[in-house]
């Protein structure tokens, strides 16, 4: 069986990007998923995110495990660098492969399995090491391609399709971030592109690890009536705790003035996210406060979505190391080789 | 690039005893008697004589046994000794087996600051006591030095015992503590307090002894940790990921360390008046396991950058599932596996040579993989170089076999030479320019003689851009379950394995007129080996050598040993690995190649060869 392509036919005069791509240009293979899939959303908001950032495809590369999520790099972008790896071990390939070289934009697409079971320990180091590269993790509770086992993330009496009940305490990707140093932690919901997109971008924009969980419900093994990660269950325990807009730089000066109550953050390359908050004061720099008002949020029953937390002021992987601006492969090999007088001196000391 | 291997020399003296004796150091460990051992060892290498020194070690930091064997050989073979000429006997834990390794007529030197027991004492072997704990005790104030310094003490009657030239050993002392007058001035007291001891109370020197000679003023003092860090230098590795392990850790160590010394780069500065900054040509990445090892190592190389790992066989076990993914995906990757004893954690810090069939087919699946077979540190630095050339033009995983008695110990080995003319072979990579003169552009199509397919990187134009993936895939790099396109690219990756025999270092062949015997080995066998060749050829057996350096095997491996009767097989492990590797990929009959093993975790000595030989072949006539 192979991938069904997806058709090219533009119905319509599709409106062209700084670069003169439509829309169509950034989406990739057909989607092979169950129809109604919350990943198909947010590939639907990563293909319109890049489209609208006017990034060069090939200047994208996209990685992913193993699972229903790490499948839908295929699914946009098809003029990107694309590396489906192995399951739990995409952080620990993008790592390297950001070492190689920083110029790209890197994106990794995972899910709860994923990221939670298998792979926590290289998400992990990944937010310590700070390697820029937006993370999307496609967060439904539930392995759906070994047919729904519970993952990770699934709530403690949240019901599995069988009629099995978790008893397992859930990992909060956002709060593990919290604790490993992340600098970017946002949550959404694959049913709100509107915060997705201005999110993503934002995520872009952050020079580090920049971890967007989306709630991404499972319409084959976790969208009945007792599971937390449904449609209906996040329509009515979803609180927007911030609301979030993503200013590029380019566009600063022509945007309208913002409101009153909002804040801007800036980020490393000028773009600006904008964020109005719906409780009085919340802060997404006070890493504190933000952590208490997830736990409380979470007391209630309730999932805090938005940029949830933000460190602008921390290095990136390359500017712990002190690496070259541009791309470690591109250092030609006269500066990487000593040459033979070198060695010829060096060995004085083997004497 | 060309090899040199070391090769024994013929005696030029007339006593045979003169550069000729081994000498085992008994001490305990975290005492600081590992300087003082490699002072010794290091004096007889300037003083122009073949030696090796081999650190036998725990895995602990302090307080269990540990034994440092040096062997001086003027003709070359210095591989382990066993019988040992003299004992210099410091660990009180271990006096009764120590003593008992003492060939006869040889000497016991201790610590006579207290009796030894009457039980120990044997006819046959000479006790020189020295008082190293009370002279240490009259003559430093500090507890410290009263107990380092009795190393130096010992090494010191060592110089009057074995004459060994007291000039050599002031200046490797001025080297060593040049920047520590005062621990300079406590050396050079310790040293002189065990001189004049020896020189005064025993018949100095002893019948065996060193004399000048001139045959290491073209060779260097290295471990193979350290050539290998050179090579991934001078190959233009730039990117390593990486976990602590015993005894692969000091590779990495001493990449870094070259790394700050060689890559780092000045740069000015963009905006006037501002400092010049410095920028690192390198990125070492402590990866939290093996497995994020080898994955950032796919990442890099995927990326174009030259990438490596450094491993031992615990850390092999764990990168299994993304070599496959390597293997399958076809991205270069550089992997050292420093062996140690396995299985499991086995002995960390003793010798195997037990994950070569472990190495060859690494992963689940049908997965094979290229193999280089270091026998030394000399060869640990070209090996290095020539595994980043390999795993580029074939895009594979590349292994470099080496073990703990070549990577952490000294070796003599010629200096280490480079020709400023070398350019990286970085295989097959579509540019821009490339992708632009192509119609279409797919990843596992339009193979060249060898199976090998046009790569990119990521970065290159739309038109090279490809998934990649490790899932079933066809020539063309799409998702595929149908079994004739499945099969088509497995098929063509076990060609291109297969055709990468011309490209791993040829075997050396050494072949006698009338030999009947046929000796094949591999790595830090090498010499044991030879020598054994040696003896046995005094006995009257006959036997052709020949050392494999890489694996898949050339037809030569398969001839070599069809053309021999008796066909033996020495190799560092239980299993007989090289010997089952031959049998399965050349399919010649396993029975015609007998095992001679050796796995307790020291390193092979040629008597364990020669009986191991002579009893096979009494047993067989």
């Amino acid at each position: 069986m192979s991938t069904p392509t997806k058709p090219l036919i533009p119905l319509a005069v599709l409106p062209k990007n700084e670069l003169g791509l439509t829309v169509r240009d950034y989406e990739g293979a057909m989607s092979t998923l169950c129809a109604g899939c919350g990943h198909d959303s947010v590939t639907a908001a990563i293909t319109q995110m890049y489209f609208e950032l006017s990034m060069p495809p090939h200047m994208i590369a996209k990685l992913s495990g193993i699972g229903c999520s790490s499948k839908t790099p295929t699914y946009f972008v098809r003029g990107a660098h694309g590396f489906n790896s192995a399951h739990g071990r995409m952080a620990t390939i993008a790592t390297g492969a950001n070492a190689a070289n920083r110029e790209l934009s890197y994106i990794g697409i995972s899910g709860d399995g994923d990221s939670l079971s298998i792979g926590i320990g290289h998400l992990s180091h990944l937010m310590r090491r700070n390697v820029n590269m937006v993370y999307v993790l496609e967060n439904n509770g539930v392995y759906g391609l070994t047919k729904g086992q519970f993952s990770a993330s699934a709530d403690i009496g949240s019901r599995s399709k069988r009629g099995v009940s978790n008893v397992v305490a859930p990992i909060d990707p956002i709060m593990l971030g919290l604790s490993m140093g992340a600098t970017f932690l946002a949550r959404s919901f694959s049913g709100d592109k509107e915060q997705l997109i201005p999110l993503l971008k934002a995520a872009v924009a952050h020079k580090g690890m920049a971890l967007i969980d989306v709630i991404s419900p499972c319409v084959t093994f976790n969208d009945h009536e007792g599971s937390t990660k449904s449609y209906r269950f996040m329509r009515e325990h979803e609180v927007k705790e911030i609301e979030t807009d993503f200013v590029p730089w380019q566009q600063e000066i022509s945007m309208p003035h913002h409101k009153d109550d909002a804040r801007e953050i800036i980020m490393h390359d000028g773009s600006a996210v904008r964020f109005r908050s719906v409780p009085e004061g919340y802060d997404p720099r006070d890493r504190q406060k933000v952590e208490e008002y997830i736990r409380e949020r979470h007391e209630r029953g309730e999932i805090a979505t938005g940029l949830l937390y933000v460190n602008e002021d921390s290095s990136d992987v390359h500017e712990m190391n002190n690496t070259p601006e541009t791309a470690l492969s591109k250092v030609p090999f006269s500066k990487l080789c000593p040459g033979s007088g070198a060695l010829a001196k060096l060995q004085e000391d083997f004497r | 690039m060309t090899t040199t291997i070391p090769q024994p020399t013929a005696s030029t003296s007339s006593d045979v005893r003169i550069n000729n004796f081994a000498l085992k150091l008994a001490n305990v460990n975290g005492t600081g008697s590992a300087s003082a051992n490699s002072l010794l060892m290091q004096a007889i290498f300037r003083m122009g004589i073949p030696v090796s020194g081999k650190n036998l070690f725990p895995s602990n930091i302090q307080g269990l046994p540990t034994w440092y064997e040096i062997r001086v050989n003027k003709s070359g073979y210095t591989a382990r000794a066993m019988d040992y000429d003299l004992m210099v006997a410091m660990n009180s834990q271990t006096y009764a087996d120590d003593i008992k390794e003492v060939a006869t007529g040889g000497y016991v030197l201790y610590d006579s600051s207290w009796p030894l027991d009457s039980y120990l004492l044997r006819d046959d072997v000479t006790f020189l006591g020295v008082p190293l704990a009370k002279m240490c005790l009259e003559n430093f104030t500090s507890s410290r030095e009263r107990v380092l310094m009795k190393n130096i003490a010992y090494a010191g009657a060592l110089v009057a015992l074995l004459d060994l030239d007291l000039e050599v050993i002031a200046t490797l002392l001025t080297e060593s503590y040049s920047r520590n007058e005062k621990l300079l001035a406590s050396n050079q007291k310790a040293l002189r307090l065990g001189y004049d001891y020896a020189m005064e109370n025993f018949d100095c020197p002893l019948e065996f002894h060193v004399a000048p000679m001139d045959e290491t003023s073209h060779s260097i003092l290295i471990d193979g940790n350290t050539a290998s860090a050179l090579g991934c230098l001078y190959a233009g590795a730039t990117v390593a990921g990486w976990y602590p392990i015993t005894p692969a850790t000091a590779l990495m160590d001493n990449f870094t360390a070259l790394c700050a010394k060689y890559r780092r780069e000045p740069v000015d500065s963009a905006v006037p008046g501002a400092p010049d900054s410095i920028q690192n040509n390198y990125l070492i990445l402590q990866a939290e396991d093996e497995i994020a090892a080898i994955g950032m190592v796919l990442g890099a190389s995927w990326s174009g950058a030259r990438a490596f790992t450094s491993t031992s066989g615990p850390g092999i076990s764990l990168m299994g599932e993304l070599l496959g993914l390597a293997y399958y995906t076809e991205i270069p990757a550089v992997i050292f596996d420093v062996q140690r004893t396995g299985p499991s954690t086995g002995m960390p810090t003793r010798t195997q040579q037990a994950d070569i069939l472990l190495c060859a087919y690494a992963s689940h699946g049908d997965t094979k993989h290229i193999l280089l077979f270091p026998a030394n540190p000399h060869e640990c630095f070209e090996f290095a170089v020539d595994s980043f050339d390999i795993a580029e033009r074939f895009q594979t995983p590349v292994f470099v076999l080496s073990d703990l008695d070549i990577g952490m110990n000294d070796w003599v080995v010629p200096e280490l030479t480079w020709d400023d003319d070398f350019v990286p072979d970085r295989g097959r990579v579509l540019n821009d320019e490339d992708l632009a003169g192509i119609a279409e552009f797919f990843r596992y199509t339009n193979e060249d003689a060898d199976f090998v397919t046009p790569r990119t990187v990521p970065g290159s134009i739309e038109k090279g851009a490809y998934f990649i993936r490790g899932s079933g895939h066809d020539k063309f790099g799409k998702y595929t379950e149908v079994p004739a396109e499945y099969q088509e690219v497995v098929d063509r990756l076990k060609k291109k394995h297969a055709a990468s025999a011309h490209s791993v270092p040829a075997p050396i062949e050494v072949r006698r007129p009338d030999a009947h015997v046929g000796i094949i080995t591999l790595g830090s066998c090498d010499l044991a080996v030879r020598e054994a060749i040696d003896d046995l050829a005094e006995r009257g057996i006959v036997a052709d050598y020949m050392r494999v350096r890489g694996f898949p095997f050339v037809d030569s491996v398969r001839q070599f040993v069809k053309d021999h009767e008796h066909c033996f097989v020495v190799e560092q492990n239980r299993d007989a690995q090289l010997r089952s590797l031959i049998a399965i990929e050349t399919e010649i009959d396993i029975n015609q190649m007998h095992p001679v093993l050796h796995y307790g975790g020291f390193p092979l000595s040629a008597s364990q060869v020669v009986d191991a030989v002579t009893d096979t072949l009494e047993v067989t006539s």
